[in-house]
């Protein structure tokens, strides 16, 4: 294996249940041996967000988004029977109930392991979410034109 | 099948067994051989495909009692 075969995935959506798939897939690639970039775009960037203190932006408008939206690898719902946090609640119990990993533990594993967490320099600019939004294993905004380059060179490219 | 290493994946589901035999691998000297048991069913076409991904050998499976033991071995660093 002289090049590494890349994995590239765009995630867009910011549930629980779509970040998992994301990082199931980025974790076993990178076991595989694979070069494993994430780009986090729109509601995406709320699962690289910060779990701590509060997101700094400029105008009320964004200001309102980053309190409403606020993200965060422990505040993601589920996509579908999140109930008022009941749902998710519980598939977060049946998780632990058979050692899967958070999307926490996932996020820290994939970093461990090589896998690149990218945000999307226009979903942040869009939203207000600047570098420091963000958790330290986030590698530097980048751009379409970025994620093209990589994808056009990728074995497998994803959308989730 | 004798193995030089094992790897207890009892209760793990995907990817947590291929994600630790990726990490165990690298334990191992070149020519060695690792078992790895597990109860996820997965890991009977997982392994095969992990190996044929990163070039080890995968030697084969025994299943007994619902545990599943999967061998591979170590062909290069």
């Amino acid at each position: 294996m002289a090049e590494k075969d890349k994995l590239s995935i765009v995630l867009f959506s910011g549930e629980m249940d779509k970040a998992l798939a994301a990082f199931m897939l980025a974790t076993t690639g990178a076991s595989m041996g694979m070069e494993v970039k994430i780009f986090f775009t729109f509601w995406g960037l709320n699962v690289i967000k910060r779990n701590e203190g509060s997101i700094k932006s400029k105008g009320l408008m964004r200001k309102m988004l980053n309190i409403i939206n606020r993200g965060g690898s422990k505040r993601l719902k589920l996509s579908k029977f999140h109930m008022f946090g009941l749902g998710t609640w519980m598939i977060k119990r049946l998780m632990k109930d058979i050692n899967m990993p958070s999307v926490e533990e996932f996020i820290v594993m994939a970093h461990e392991m090589g896998v690149k967490l990218i945000p999307c320099s226009t979903s942040c600019g869009l939203m207000g979410a600047d570098q420091e939004a963000f958790r330290p294993e986030a590698e530097p905004l980048a751009g379409a034109a970025y994620f093209l380059a990589e994808a056009s060179n990728s074995k497998v490219t994803l959308f989730i | 099948m004798k193995a030089d290493q094992s790897l207890d994946c009892v209760g793990l589901y995907c990817p947590m067994p291929i994600v630790k035999t990726a990490e165990k691998i690298k334990k191992l000297k070149t020519g060695e051989i690792l078992e790895v048991v597990a109860d996820d069913k997965g890991i009977k076409l997982d392994m095969p495909a992990w190996a044929k991904a990163t070039g080890h050998e995968f030697l084969g499976t025994e299943e007994k009692d619902g545990e599943i033991k999967v061998y591979v071995k170590k062909t290069h660093d």
